[in-house]
């Protein structure tokens, strides 16, 4: 889910058209535009897109042959 | 969906599969940790992607499932009273207490709402001041700082008819009994990712270290849990057992911070009964001093007190917790106990392990 605004601790996330209200209390930083998990109305992570590119080329490079 | 398609991919997927192909040779028992990995290796029919030799076998990550028959009882006994709102998770509505079900009750009078927060259980005691809201807090890592939060509003708003039914449990301890007295022989356990991102993935540091069983943390999309598999039966081909971190796109070596700061500000470690595993010690949470009147276990005490007994039942889950059977190798599965008349939580709970066979095959 992607955070499409910031209000105090709670953010609007949206997830393919579908929105909702999350708290962001666990979150450094919270910023419009960052991926999160959400669970039980809390954002528990930000999702890091650096890390999500360095997996998959890593899969394609060793898997992909 | 931006991170759920590329971790989907049938190409990365089929890539994955056929690297595991090759190790032909693998002998594994892993258990994935997690229920929401139980069902999604099951909806994603992955165990057929694995070599013959390596067996994937359910474990205690159901937080509905592993929550203590006795707790469920006392929980429901509290819906008796006319004056009290029962607030919990959905997952929780069809689990079969010794005598009823939070839905059974419900159609029979008692007032249970279902809530997708714990913060909304907060509305529902300030839209109902002559009445009394006891919120069940079962889950793990995941949903305590949730929990956490809400207690810590409850008490700045000023609340004084709002309590928490605490049955908060905690992984990393779990797998500590767990692996202490194993009726399995595992050599893999593929560890909860959404645990993870709260505990960090060091927190399972412990497991290659005392007991040699390799480790992997994994997503939830069918190239994540591929990923953790390879490394597991990858670490157990050279004989180094570690905790292999496969989710990094969420899940760091150090715990979240924050959330570590706020559940120590409102709870405090205790013991805790889970179903399958009994009583492990600093695996449960309860509420601090400072926040003793809003712990339902004291509010009510005498009720819990004078609560009959719970009854035995023939149900296996604990032993499918403990990945002792599987689903189907208890007599009632499909049989006597289904998702519409089950006899356990494990066949109810969306994370649940009979549920997952149950719907998508074994």
């Amino acid at each position: 889910m992607r955070i499409v605004s910031i209000e105090g601790s709670s953010a609007i996330v949206d997830a393919e058209g579908v929105t909702r209200k999350v708290r962001t209390d666990l979150l450094d930083n919270p910023t419009v535009g960052d991926y999160v998990l959400v669970h039980a109305g809390m954002a528990i992570a930000k999702v890091n897109e650096e890390e999500a590119q360095a997996t998959l080329s890593l899969v394609r490079e060793h898997f992909e042959k | 969906m931006r991170f759920t398609d590329e971790f989907r991919d049938l190409k990365v997927v089929e890539a994955i599969a056929s690297s595991l192909k090759s190790m032909a040779d693998a002998r594994a028992v892993i258990m994935e940790v997690c229920g929401t990995h139980t069902m999604s290796i099951a909806r994603f029919g992955l165990k057929s992607l694995l070599p013959p030799g390596v067996r994937l076998v359910s474990g205690p990550g159901c937080p509905v499932c592993v929550t203590d028959q006795r707790d469920i009882d006392s929980f429901l006994e509290l819906g008796k009273r006319p004056d009290v709102i029962l607030a919990t998770f959905g997952d929780m509505l069809r689990v079969p207490g010794s005598r009823s079900s939070l839905e059974k009750m419900r159609a029979s009078g008692a007032d249970v709402r279902v809530i997708y927060s714990p913060m909304d259980s907060l509305d529902i005691a300030r839209d109902n001041p002559n009445r009394e809201v006891v919120f069940f807090a079962v889950g793990f890592e995941t949903t305590i700082p949730a929990t956490a939060l809400t207690l810590k509003t409850a008490l700045k708003m000023g609340l004084n008819n709002f309590y928490v039914f605490c049955v908060h449990k905690t992984i990393p301890e779990a797998l500590r009994a767990l692996l202490s007295n194993s009726e399995v022989n595992l050599h893999g356990l593929l560890l909860p990712g959404h645990v993870s991102t709260i505990t960090g993935a060091g927190a399972f540091e412990f497991i290659p270290r005392e007991f040699g069983i390799a480790c992997a943390v994994a997503g939830f999309e069918p190239v994540d849990i591929l990923l953790g598999i390879e490394s597991i039966l990858e670490q157990l081909s050279n004989s180094r057992p570690t905790v292999a971190n496969r989710y990094r796109r969420a899940v760091t070596e150090e715990s979240n911070s924050r959330a570590a700061e706020l559940i120590a500000e409102i709870f405090r470690p205790c013991s805790a009964t889970w179903r399958g595993l009994g009583e492990i010690p600093q695996s449960g949470l309860e509420l601090s001093p400072e926040y003793e009147a809003l712990d339902a276990r004291k509010r009510f005490a005498q009720a819990m007190a004078n609560l009959p007994p719970t009854l035995p039942s023939v149900c296996r889950c604990g032993d499918v917790l403990r990945g002792v059977i599987m689903p189907s190798d208890c007599p009632l599965f499909a049989v006597r106990c289904t998702p519409d008349e089950p006899e356990g939580p494990c066949m109810v709970s969306s994370e649940g392990a009979c549920a997952a066979v149950f719907k998508y095959g074994g």
